[in-house]
């Protein structure tokens, strides 16, 4: 049933890359608890813009946990501490009345703050374009059913594609480790016939790539695969040390 | 036998679509035959700007740039991973008849025409239809994880408005995976550098230098600064424009800016007036909504919608006393059922929808508001189990949990209709060249193919086939004749120009400081929109949607107010120059809705339905497409038409019952 709570946000400000950041507090009084995380902020600020004050910027789209744009570690958490959850499908119904509610942005070398709540989170991309793909142009492919794929192998592979590229794997680890993300690309592409051509270069390249911006080492705290929306299973980052192992020795 | 009508002619001209000759299977045969080129030496010196990222933007950018040519890409989120089309569940479309139920590309052309209300182009939705098949195919190469039979065979579901099994998916996230597939395509040219991507920037306006588009004014949204590019030609896939409505299915920076800025460059605007009102959405539930989630189509392959029978029993339920499941399957109205027995559940979206507001409209709705209705699971959970149903919709369950608190394995959903896809859009010929020479548009921000209503899963197939399989031979018959063209400096006058008026426009936004939030005139003028153009117009309506859109727009001139500079991050005046362009469209869209006195698709005027509460075409009069030309601000656009004339297919009233 919907109430209304009261909460307190502890907020990261940050003007710009290179600005001082800090933490400003903000009452919130009667927040529907129908409403998301997301829109709790767009009525707070709402409010900081009727006292001509500049809002709180922060990244978002889709709000249907599926374009991977929201981000925000919430009490400590990527997403906040639902499970399977991106922030903007996080409800006001999960917290108490009364509670505080700290709100940073990814902490992550690689992923630079922009401004308040917003980090550049390009080096996904680039880790894409180093080699996240199968080599085909468009025209010229074999018909869909020419290559019978087991339902096994092809669920299998479409767990890993749920991937959303918002990088709360990155921001839940310690080492700032861009791992789950990479080993859930090569695992998918790997597991299909279309991909295994080129999986171990894929891995081998994508690896590298992740290493040269900045991302750290994985030291298997499995925290990635708790707080990923997702949830892409951390099995996945073994299939990328099989297909980066056997590329290595193939060199 | 209804009179043929004739296309409007502007300055001599007729508006011409510039459909190829021959029987319709062989047209796009024959235009590919004898289309012109461009050598691959000659690629490489012609630059094309790409805008979007989306299904269309993405798979144009990424062939185009295969084939050679230099492409310039820009994307309004961080990443083109995060386009809208991202968010398509249920799947897409294409007549690979794997079922062996009967499906060919006929069918689909056929199915497509008629679920568009014969309101679309034959020529290019048969082609469409054509090009379905190539797509399956590019995407199973590219590693898209469709749904497979234990055999190992693609699996395929029924969508709305078909009665064979033609929908390939992935889960309930078909739109990712695709866009993820022509993400990959696009990001492996990026890493060769035959595409330079420019995220998070907005265009503001197009460059038109001696008749041809040539250009663009873009906004860098981190540092605020104003930006020139040239290109040879310039493609816009910016998706479409629901956003006008404040609350829709569409994502926040979704908006119909870029097709304001071609159509006061020349471009003409067709059928404003064509939005489609998807059937289930999670319904409107408080004040500080955001947007609204839909729910896939795909949900009522298995889901009955029903309202209770009674309306004791609905109010009973509306004021909490009663609960749906206290009520006996004799006590409840399966009116999709009732009504339409061919199709049932299984209607066109348009259909589904105006029978849910019928039905509310009638005092039969749920939820606290009275605007819902259900879509129960029980049957099928009988049937098939729990885990089937899990396994086939389990992502949507739990998003529909998360969002109302409620488990739809327990309860049935409440759903009620949302504004979703428009199907106008730029118009567009056969090329998909807008009335600007050089000047393209694609998906969903064009008119092209869905009519008066798109049928579902086929706006994926649109985006794709325009990006994969339609632009890149179409543009080339234009950039032929452009060889000779050198690149051309951005210190030209016609771009310093362009950038000086986005330049005032900002300025004068900034300079109002009034005391309205940019997302409180959005919200008033989406009021306007749902309740006057929304599902049901009619002529009084309509007439004081624009008296009130203007007040809005007067309001937002005199007394938003935008915090900050304008020479930096600045979301809030991002967000003003979108809400001023939503604030033309919906006049736009009110204006061809008052013109269409008929009802056809997601165009209903109250005033022209048949007894039984249908759609009422008027072919004699309204068979076309309607263009609309901008003359300037404040004045009023002139009214242009493009002749829709059904050489193959008779038109006749949409049947679903039978």
């Amino acid at each position: 049933m919907e109430k209304n709570i009261n909460v307190t946000l502890k907020i990261w400000r940050q003007a710009g890359p290179k600005a001082k950041g800090e933490f400003v507090t903000y009452k919130m009084d009667n927040v529907s608890t129908d409403s998301s995380f997301l829109e709790m902020l767009d009525v707070l600020n709402e409010k900081l813009i009727k006292q001509r004050k500049e809002p709180i910027a922060f990244d978002h789209d889709c709000r249907e946990g599926i374009c991977g744009m929201c981000s925000l570690y919430i009490n400590g958490h990527p997403h906040g501490m639902d499970g399977e959850t991106t922030t903007c499908q996080l409800h006001m119904r999960r917290f108490k009345d009364g509670e505080t509610i700290t709100v940073e942005p990814w902490r992550s070398a690689a992923f630079p703050v922009i401004k308040d709540l917003m980090v550049d989170r390009g080096a996904f991309d680039k880790i894409i374009q180093a080699g996240g793909y199968v080599s085909v142009n468009t025209g010229g492919v074999p018909d869909g059913n020419a290559i019978p794929i087991s339902k096994v192998v092809a669920d299998e592979a479409m767990d890993a594609a749920s991937c959303i590229g918002c990088g709360a794997c990155v921001a839940a680890c310690k080492n700032g480790s861009a791992m789950l993300f990479v080993a859930a690309k090569v695992s998918q592409m790997a597991l299909l016939p279309q991909g295994k051509v080129e999986a171990s270069h894929r891995a081998k390249v994508m690896v590298a790539k992740m290493d040269e911006l900045g991302f750290g080492n994985c030291t298997n705290t499995g925290a990635c695969e708790a707080e990923c929306p997702k949830a892409i299973s951390i099995s996945h980052i073994a299939r990328l040390n099989r297909e980066f192992l056997s590329a290595k020795f193939k060199d | 036998m209804t009179k043929k009508q004739e296309s409007t002619a502007v300055e001599g001209n007729k508006i011409d679509a510039r459909i190829p000759e021959g029987p319709l299977a062989e047209k796009w045969s024959n235009y590919k035959a004898h289309q012109k080129l461009v050598n691959p030496a000659n690629k490489r010196r012609l630059d094309i700007i790409v805008v979007g990222t989306g299904l269309a933007g993405a798979s144009a950018a990424a062939s185009l740039a295969e084939l050679g040519f230099n492409v310039l890409n820009f994307c309004i989120q961080d990443s083109p991973r995060r386009a809208h089309s991202i968010a398509a569940q249920g799947g897409i479309n294409a007549a690979k008849n794997y079922q062996n139920d009967g499906d060919s590309v006929y069918r689909l052309f056929y199915d497509t025409i008629k679920g568009g209300d014969y309101r679309a182009r034959e020529a290019n939705v048969y082609r469409l239809a054509e090009v379905s098949n190539n797509i399956i195919d590019q995407c199973v190469a590219q590693g898209v994880p469709f749904a497979r039979e234990y055999g190992g065979l693609l699996d395929n579901r029924s969508f709305g408005g078909a009665q064979v099994s033609r929908t390939f998916y992935a889960k309930g996230q078909t739109g990712q995976q695709l866009l993820l597939g022509a993400y990959s395509a696009l990001s492996r040219q990026i890493g060769k550098g035959a595409v330079k991507l420019y995220s998070r920037y907005e265009m503001l306006d197009v460059v038109v230098i001696d008749g041809r588009a040539r250009g663009i004014i873009a906004r860098n949204l981190v540092t605020g600064k104003v930006e020139r590019f040239f290109a040879h030609a310039v493609v816009v896939g910016s998706g479409g424009y629901g956003n006008t409505f404040f609350l829709s299915t569409n994502a926040m920076a979704s908006n119909g800016s870029a097709a304001i800025q071609m159509y006061k460059k020349g471009a003409y605007f067709a059928n404003p007036a064509y939005a489609q009102i998807h059937p289930t959405c999670i319904p409107v539930h408080g004040e500080f909504q955001s947007k609204l989630t839909l729910m896939s189509e795909s949900l009522r392959n298995d889901g009955r919608i029903w309202v209770p029978k009674k309306k004791e029993d609905a109010e009973a339920i509306r004021a909490g006393k009663k609960k749906p499941t206290d009520l006996k399957e004799e006590e409840r109205d399966y009116y999709l059922e009732r009504r339409y027995p061919a199709f049932g559940n299984l209607v066109p979206r348009d259909v589904a929808s105006r029978a849910a507001k019928e039905r509310c409209d009638a005092g039969f709705g749920v939820g606290n508001t009275g605007l819902a209705v259900y879509l129960d699971f029980s049957t099928a959970i009988e049937r098939l189990g729990e885990n089937t149903i899990r396994a086939r919709y389990g992502n949507l369950f739990q998003m529909y949990d998360k969002i109302v608190d409620e488990n739809p394995y327990k309860t049935p959903m409440m759903i009620y209709p949302a504004i979703h896809y428009t199907m106008g859009g730029i118009w567009v010929d056969y090329e998909l060249q807008t009335s600007v020479k050089g000047l393209f548009c694609i998906g969903e921000a064009n008119f092209s193919d869905h009519g008066a209503n798109r049928l579902g899963a086929s706006a994926l197939m649109q985006g794709l086939a325009d990006g994969y399989f339609v632009l890149p031979y179409t543009i080339q018959n234009y950039l032929a004749d452009q060889i000779q063209v050198p690149r051309m400096s951005t210190d030209l006058p016609e771009f310093i120009e362009a950038e000086k008026a986005v330049h005032a426009k900002i300025e004068k936004i900034m300079k109002i400081q009034g005391d309205k939030s940019v997302d409180s005139i959005h919200r008033e003028l989406g009021l306007i929109m749902w309740n006057f153009v929304g599902m049901g117009r009619n002529k009084a309506g309509l007439e004081q949607a624009l008296e009130k859109i203007k007040e809005v727009r007067h309001e937002f001139w005199t007394r938003v107010y935008v915090p900050g500079v304008s020479g930096d991050l600045n979301v809030e005046l991002e967000k003003a120059l979108r809400v001023a362009d939503f604030i033309e469209i919906g006049e736009l869209m009110a204006r061809d809705a008052l013109m269409r006195e008929e009802s056809c698709g997601g165009h209903f005027r109250e005033e022209y339905q048949t007894p039984d509460g249908e759609a009422l075409r008027n072919d004699e009069e309204f068979s076309f497409a309607s263009c609309w030309k901008f003359n300037g601000d404040g004045e009023e656009p002139t009214l242009l038409k493009e002749a829709l004339d059904y050489e193959f297919i008779h038109r006749q009233q949409r049947n679903y019952k039978a």
